[in-house]
């Protein structure tokens, strides 16, 4: 996946041509000057797969997803993204790239002086979509996610679970390329989280890259097809999937693999 | 709106970026001090303006009314003398060139000039007073030095007891005056567009910290710095819209004020300090640049704090 061309005046990861959406490389992160919070990570995302990030609480995963959609930059190390360098990415650029990805924030982030409906139907509006092209379809994710008759209510008055509900909603409705979720489904009932899983892998299915973080391994067992990240004191300590429950295949299919998939 | 968006090209995508970009962030339009702000600003600004404009006026009317103008008196103390240089005079500049008029100012109005200091008592006889001969001169072009000399040169022979005197001269302190006013005038200003400058900053930054979040939000969505900056312009330009039209309102009712308080006073100078109507008109711009000084502060002020974002 990763190759060294020593053609250059230094050694360069290079990759082949859309074979991956995402690639870290020996990535480290820490805040200010404290210690490194993610330390030696290196995997890589193939278009269209579904990965779970599991780990105790302080792993690093919030981080990691941090780092994945594009809101920290690493202290050190190599990171891919949509066949770019994102490290070096100007910083005029991360709107582009940053509208390919879905996030659904573990505190949801809701912008708390617009509706249901205008949460959702923000990635549209920021991306320049016209208003008309946006009623249908934020109508239509509402009524999905069980919010149709609550697309006036401001955020302060939605329940924590109706409130990830909408973040989820913002997160999909662009159907982006690739979609991050730190804890998607922590405040909803059982079937409300299997109705969001399956949304996620209806995404999937449409060719969206799905990371999700989570402690469920019920979630987990859910989706047979999913790779497994797991995160263990800012290491990833199961890059080759070993650990992965049940244990099946390793974190980083070929390329082959996901495009078979 | 929607018809006309749809037939006149690229209105209809203004109109979808601009819907748009008003849901980014809570408006909170005409609420907080910045319209009251700047209405006081753009007032004095007005005011300042008015006083240098019609300080600028009453300046170049003096002074062209003045700059050809010469006064030769004739200083003698006999009577009969003074007539007979001041004949000779008024013969000798007659002749000259570059001399468009010549008046001898009359004995009556002499007597006039100085009744206010002096008097009219019955049996007074100011005649007998030693009040020089004027002769009011018009020259074709400014009276310089040069000229001044070439008219006393012309002059002495004929009345030794004329002084010559470019009547420019006598009012130099008060041009002198009004031109440090103006530059009074235009300092106030310069002032109050900074302190406007530094107003809206401090706003800017303000409605920055309270909606970082939401800013943070909008940029994980991939929200650009113009559109952000877009909604905060949008809102000063409200802002310093109203604040505008409040200042130019209070700003002109003043001027008009303080031109009733002067028009009395019946001089000449003040006369000529009128404004024209180019004056009014630059009067009425001053709430536009304002707003769009205020815009333009906001924008630099948000993209500027937006850069230390990732």
């Amino acid at each position: 996946m990763l190759r060294r061309e020593s053609t250059g005046p230094a050694f360069r990861l290079m990759s082949k041509p859309d074979a991956e959406i995402v690639q870290f490389d020996n990535v480290g992160l820490r805040y200010g000057t404290g210690k490194e919070v993610l330390t030696d990570i290196s995997f890589t995302l193939y278009p269209g797969s579904f990965y779970f990030l599991t780990g105790a609480s302080g792993a690093g995963k919030t981080s990691l997803l941090k780092l994945l959609y594009l809101s920290q930059r690493p202290s050190r190390g190599l990171i891919r993204m949509f066949g770019t360098d994102a490290i070096t990415l100007p910083r005029e650029r991360l709107p582009g790239f940053r509208r390919r990805i879905g996030v659904v924030f573990q505190d949801f982030r809701l912008v708390p002086h617009l509706s249901a409906f205008d949460n959702v139907a923000l990635p549209l509006r920021v991306a320049g979509v016209s208003e008309r092209e946006i009623a249908r379809p934020v109508a239509d994710m509402l009524d999905w996610v069980g919010l149709g008759d609550r697309r006036h209510a401001r955020p302060a008055t939605l329940s924590g679970g109706e409130q990830q509900r909408v973040a989820i909603a913002r997160a999909v409705i662009a159907r982006p390329d690739m979609l991050v979720a730190d804890e998607p489904t922590g405040n909803v009932d059982p079937e409300m989280a299997l109705k969001l899983l399956r949304l996620f892998e209806s995404l999937n299915r449409l060719g969206t890259t799905v990371v999700v973080a989570t402690h469920d391994l019920h979630l987990i067992r859910d989706v047979p097809e999913s790779l497994i990240m797991r995160l263990d004191k800012g290491r990833l300590a199961d890059p080759t999937g070993a650990l992965r429950y049940p244990p099946r295949r390793a974190a980083s299919p070929s390329p082959a693999e996901a495009t078979a998939r | 709106m929607t018809a006309l968006a749809s037939r006149i090209p690229g209105l209809a995508a203004w109109r979808n970026r601009a819907n748009g970009d008003v849901r980014l962030l809570p408006q909170g339009h005409l609420s907080g001090p910045m319209p009251w702000v700047i209405a006081i600003m753009i007032a004095l600004t007005i005011v300042a303006a008015g006083s240098g404009l019609a300080l600028r006026n009453a300046a170049r009317a003096a002074s062209a009314d003045l700059e050809g103008g010469v006064t030769v008196q004739i200083v003698s103390a006999a009577p009969a003398e003074r007539n007979r240089q001041a004949d000779a005079a008024v013969a000798a500049l007659k002749g000259m060139v570059g001399v468009a008029a010549v008046h001898r100012v009359a004995q009556s109005d002499l007597e006039a000039l100085v009744e206010p200091w002096l008097g009219t008592r019955p049996g007074d006889d100011i005649e007998a007073l030693p009040i020089p001969a004027l002769i009011d001169v018009r020259l074709s072009g400014p009276a310089g030095r040069d000229r001044i000399a070439a008219l006393r040169a012309r002059i002495i022979p004929v009345a030794p007891a004329a002084r010559v005197d470019a009547q420019a001269g006598w009012l130099a302190p008060v041009f002198a005056a009004i031109g440090a006013l103006q530059w009074l005038a235009g300092g106030l200003i310069a002032l109050l567009a900074l302190a406007t400058v530094a107003s809206v900053l401090l706003a800017s930054r303000n409605a920055l910290g309270n909606h970082r979040e939401t800013i943070e939000i909008v940029h994980m969505l991939g929200g650009t710095d113009r559109q952000i900056a877009r909604v905060f312009q949008r809102g000063m330009a409200v802002d310093a819209a109203a604040g505008g039209m409040a200042g130019l309102l209070l700003g002109l009712a003043t001027i008009f004020m303080l031109g009733r308080q002067f028009a009395p006073l019946g001089s000449g100078m003040m006369g000529a300090a009128a404004l024209g109507w180019s004056d009014w008109l630059l009067l009425a711009a001053i709430p536009m640049l304002g707003v769009a000084l205020a815009v333009l502060t906001a924008r630099l002020t948000v993209l500027a704090a937006l850069r230390k974002m990732l």
